[in-house]
């Protein structure tokens, strides 16, 4: 691709999701949008920003993590934390919520790059449920954390409420193990929603075409290679993996501002979760962002919108995944369509003739 | 020891001979390649035993021997892929024994291999500017914000790869993916790759495999070419021998992963003992 | 005694993981190919079980075979419908496929069955085992489980070593293209490790529920995640392997629910094998892959 062409194809991409912002405006306003659908908006930003973190990872990286959901869960639970630390310290929510989104992503970076230490030395599916593994760890660890604080400063616990062993008066329990965090001010709106995913799209596409961008998918393509010309192969796997987590960090944060209670459950954190992304990623292209938003949307509202034919939603979902794997990545599949194509424009040309 | 004078002869005698690479060496000036007594083995299989080689600069130097001498092997050893369990590289009288691949890389050695190994998805002006990483800087942060040093040293960059894009006569295909590219233009792109790493030493695995005559030919004006524009030192594994006698002033033959014999390229050509190699009893 | 009696229902939930790791394993070895939805077959086996047993009042042993057969056709029909167009794509589009299997039988069986607990009834109905004067107590079900865990590791061996279709398998396993130039037919080789991988599934789902008599569309997803683990720590592909990758994992799983946490006994098992893993980078007793350069 050519400089132009990159530059147009990313401003189609900037472009579709500020177009989609506008329609939902529009529709908001007008009255023609369901409560449902409403209560949809956020999950829909934070799925597409999930799932162009993990592209990063799957297609630019071209390394298999299923441990997505592990740093979207030490995002949002440190955020969450924050925010409800600071409620007297800093009034602010707006300001509140900036400094969580900040911390979330940090947190979720750091860890990323903990874990990728030692596990990018996997390939394969060994990576896979390696980054699985370390995703339920993750989980499991904060489902049974206790933090209060009084007078005395912070206090931490792996059991319960009372071997914080806090001050009666002045304890306040803020992480209440497998019940979470309660209270964290629902600050999450849409727009600051697509904001975010902007932001995530300008980090990972001009990261991207970029020097380092470069590097990275010189390892995915050829790692040997990469290495014969002097290409950092830890550094660079390390910082594509450390930017997909603090992203997805930052996508837990604003889940967490969008939850009056935060539980490391398996629904919410679970490996299924990091599979659903994942799902995404595969769908809407490996390494093409904009169809991973567009596969995160769609694929989140569809069960949504088959909300009429109720219990088949599920099922249809199910049905719909498979046949466009198989339509999308099968040989026959892929050679059939090649032909009709062909014929098509055949065809067009003749009719030209 | 025995090895490391007769190889200290054969640089005397490359000396002697230097007019022809039109490079006169003089003596006591340091060989851009000195390997000394270079061995490894796999599971008890020597596969290189005892690798001798003094390359001075600017010399086009082949390595040939039948399949499985260890040719490659050589290359892997000479590139940090294995390390080897006995012996000393001198890049330029630099010890790099040992040494890692990319420091090795950065020290001065670039090298093509024997099954190409192109960056497939990235187009072709991008394989050779992943060559360039090293030489024309901006940190991560500089390219994620756009800041002007992101658009100073990219333009330097597309300069700089066109300009090598062009030695090679893929100008024109700089926007193809690697991958979409014929054959012999793949082999092309991956030297012009290698030479964007500004190498001191450039190791070409086989660059003629899988060519017809034409363009082998071809190639070999090419390999001629970069030697006189970028005043490179060359060592390549080839099989063709049309292109071996072609180009290549001095021939090492390696055989069973030992040194068979080594001199100018005529003379190892007509010696029984490498014929009978190749060709058998 | 009470350290005894938790290392043996260890050992009999490992018996479990590794039945079920075989049907990973065996599937990965041969037709490369991670089958997410492979512990939804334990689910849809057991469902079939509880059906027959519980519903129609039938013997259990009527209930495997019925189960045994249904898995079976089932193994053989998902990998003819889903996986076999997908054979020369990307493993990650035939791992996608595999989950959308995985949600489609959850989902099927959410249709027929919902969402609440349906109570499984052992299909082992011997007296437990009392040893030690009171002391130490065996369920007959583990017994059986552990049993029935020796009996498929060495049938599955000899059908591998001794048969003409074990051969193939393991030559599929090899170079599926030399194979197929041999003269072995690997989609029929494929075909029959789906089969034996499914049928497996469906005994594992017996004993799992009778262990565990608690049964949901759910039930098999967590067991299958932790089995595919036994089998990646074992070194996938391996049979041996998945036995010692399941006992192990059962093993400590069981421990540290009695004696660390019940609620970390997850993490537990996790943290072991991304140590195995980076010590040993393909388990156990997986075989080194040296890319050739």
């Amino acid at each position: 691709m050519t400089k132009n062409k990159v530059r147009i194809q990313n401003a189609v991409t900037y472009g579709m999701v500020i177009l989609f912002w506008v329609v939902i405006q529009v529709m908001d306003k007008t009255g023609h949008l369901s409560s449902l659908f409403k209560g949809l908006l956020v999950p829909l930003c934070m799925y597409a920003i999930l799932a162009v973190s993990l592209n990063l990872t799957v297609g630019i990286l071209g390394e298999l993590s299923l441990g997505h959901a592990g740093f979207m869960c030490l995002g949002a639970f440190s955020g969450a934390f924050l925010t409800n630390c600071l409620e007297t310290a800093v009034p602010s929510v707006g300001l509140r919520f900036f400094m969580a989104l900040i911390l979330g992503a940090l947190v979720a970076g750091v860890f990323g790059l903990l874990i990728g230490i030692p596990v990018l030395r996997l390939k394969g599916d060994y990576l896979a449920i390696v980054t699985l593994a370390f995703g339920e760890i993750i989980k499991n660890l904060i489902n049974v954390l206790y933090v209060g604080r009084d007078s005395n400063g912070f206090h931490f616990s792996m059991k319960d409420t009372t071997s914080l062993g806090m001050d009666k008066e002045t304890g306040v329990v803020l992480i209440k193990g497998a019940q979470g965090i309660t209270g964290t001010p629902r600050a999450a709106t849409f727009t600051i929603g697509i904001l975010l995913l902007l932001l995530t799209l300008f980090i990972v596409l001009n990261l991207i075409h970029s020097r380092t961008g470069r590097a990275i998918m010189s390892i995915r393509d050829n790692r040997i290679a990469a290495e014969s010309i002097g290409i950092n192969i830890t550094k660079y796997k390390l910082m594509a993996f450390s930017i997909s987590a603090a992203l997805a960090g930052m996508a837990g944060v604003l889940y967490a501002h969008s939850l009056s209670t935060l539980k490391a459950s398996s629904d919410n954190f679970g490996y299924n979760k990091s599979i659903l992304i994942l799902v995404f990623v595969v769908l809407g292209g490996l390494g093409n962002m904009r169809g991973s938003i567009i596969a995160a949307m769609l694929l989140t509202a569809l069960p949504e919108l088959l909300r009429g034919l109720n219990d088949y939603r599920m099922l249809i979902y199910a049905i719909v995944l498979i046949v466009m794997t198989i339509f999308n990545s099968s040989p026959k599949a892929i050679e059939l369509r090649s032909v009709v194509m062909s014929k098509l424009r055949g065809g067009a040309k003749k009719e030209v003739a | 020891m025995a090895a490391d004078s007769k190889s200290v002869k054969m640089a005397d005698g490359a000396v002697k001979s230097g007019g022809s690479a039109g490079q006169a060496a003089k003596a006591g000036t340091v060989p851009t390649l000195e390997v000394k007594n270079l061995s490894i083995s796999f599971g008890g299989l020597k596969a290189v035993d005892g690798f001798n080689v003094v390359i001075e600069k600017g010399q086009l130097y082949g390595l040939i021997g039948p399949n499985g001498a260890g040719k490659t092997t050589v290359f892997n050893l000479l590139t940090g892929v294995y390390k080897p369990d006995t012996g000393v590289i001198l890049l330029d009288g630099k010890n790099i024994t040992g040494r890692k691949t990319i420091e090795i890389n950065q020290e001065g050695i670039a090298r093509t291999f024997q099954n190409i190994r192109l960056f497939k998805e990235l187009s072709v002006l991008d394989n050779v500017k992943v060559g360039l990483h090293n030489h024309h800087k901006y940190s991560t942060l500089e390219g994620i914000l756009r800041l002007p040093s992101f658009y100073k040293v990219e333009k330097e960059m597309n300069e700089r790869a066109m300009e090598l894009l062009s030695v090679f006569d893929l100008d024109k295909e700089c926007d193809y993916k690697a991958s979409n590219l014929p054959y012999g233009k793949q082999r092309k792109l991956e030297i012009a790759r290698a030479l964007a790493t500004d190498p001191k030493l450039l190791l070409l695995d086989e660059p003629a495999a899988g060519m017809n005559p034409n363009e082998t030919a071809e190639l070999m004006e090419t390999i001629r070419f970069v030697r006189e524009k970028f005043n490179m030192t060359i060592l390549l594994i080839e099989h063709d021998m049309k292109l071996v006698a072609g180009i290549c002033e001095r021939l090492t033959v390696l055989n069973f992963g030992q040194v068979l014999t080594q001199g100018e390229t005529s003379e190892v050509l007509n010696d029984r003992r490498v014929i009978t190699a190749y060709l058998g009893e | 005694m009470s350290f005894l009696s938790y290392f043996i229902s260890g050992v009999s939930l490992g018996a479990v993981y590794a039945i079920i790791a075989l049907g990973y394993t065996m599937v990965y070895g041969i037709a490369r190919m991670l089958n997410f939805a492979h512990g939804d077959v334990i689910m849809v086996g057991s469902f079939i079980i509880f059906t027959v047993v519980s519903t129609f009042g039938l013997n259990p042993f009527i209930g495997i075979a019925a189960g045994v057969l249904a898995c079976t056709l089932l193994g053989v029909t998902v990998e003819r419908i889903a996986y076999r167009p997908l054979r020369e794509a990307t493993s990650l589009a035939v791992l996608i496929t595999a989950i959308g299997v995985s949600y489609f039988l959850q989902n099927v069986a959410l249709l027929i069955f919902g969402s609440n607990a349906h109570q499984f009834t052992s299909v082992v109905s011997l007296p437990n085992l009392v040893l030690a004067g009171g002391n130490l107590t065996i369920s007959s079900t583990a017994i059986v489980t552990i049993i029935s865990c020796i009996i498929i590791m060495i049938a599955l061996t000899a059908f591998i070593n001794k048969t003409k279709m074990g051969q193939a398998m393991l030559a599929v396993s090899e170079d599926r293209g030399a194979a197929s130039l041999m003269g072995i037919d690997v989609n029929k080789t494929i075909a029959v490790t789906f089969a034996i991988g499914s049928a497996l599934a469906a005994i594992a789902g017996a004993l799992l529920c009778s262990a565990y008599p608690s049964l949901t569309p759910y039930t098999g997803s967590m067991p299958g995640i932790k089995a595919f683990t036994a089998a990646v720590f074992g070194g996938i592909g391996s049979i041996p392997g998945a036995l010692i990758g399941g006992i192990v994992l059962g093993v400590i799983e069981n421990l540290s629910k009695a004696y660390i946490s019940s609620q970390l006994s997850d993490a537990i098992v996790f943290a072991v094998l991304i140590i195995v893993l980076l010590v040993r980078p393909t388990g156990i007793l997986g075989r080194k892959i040296n890319e050739k350069v």
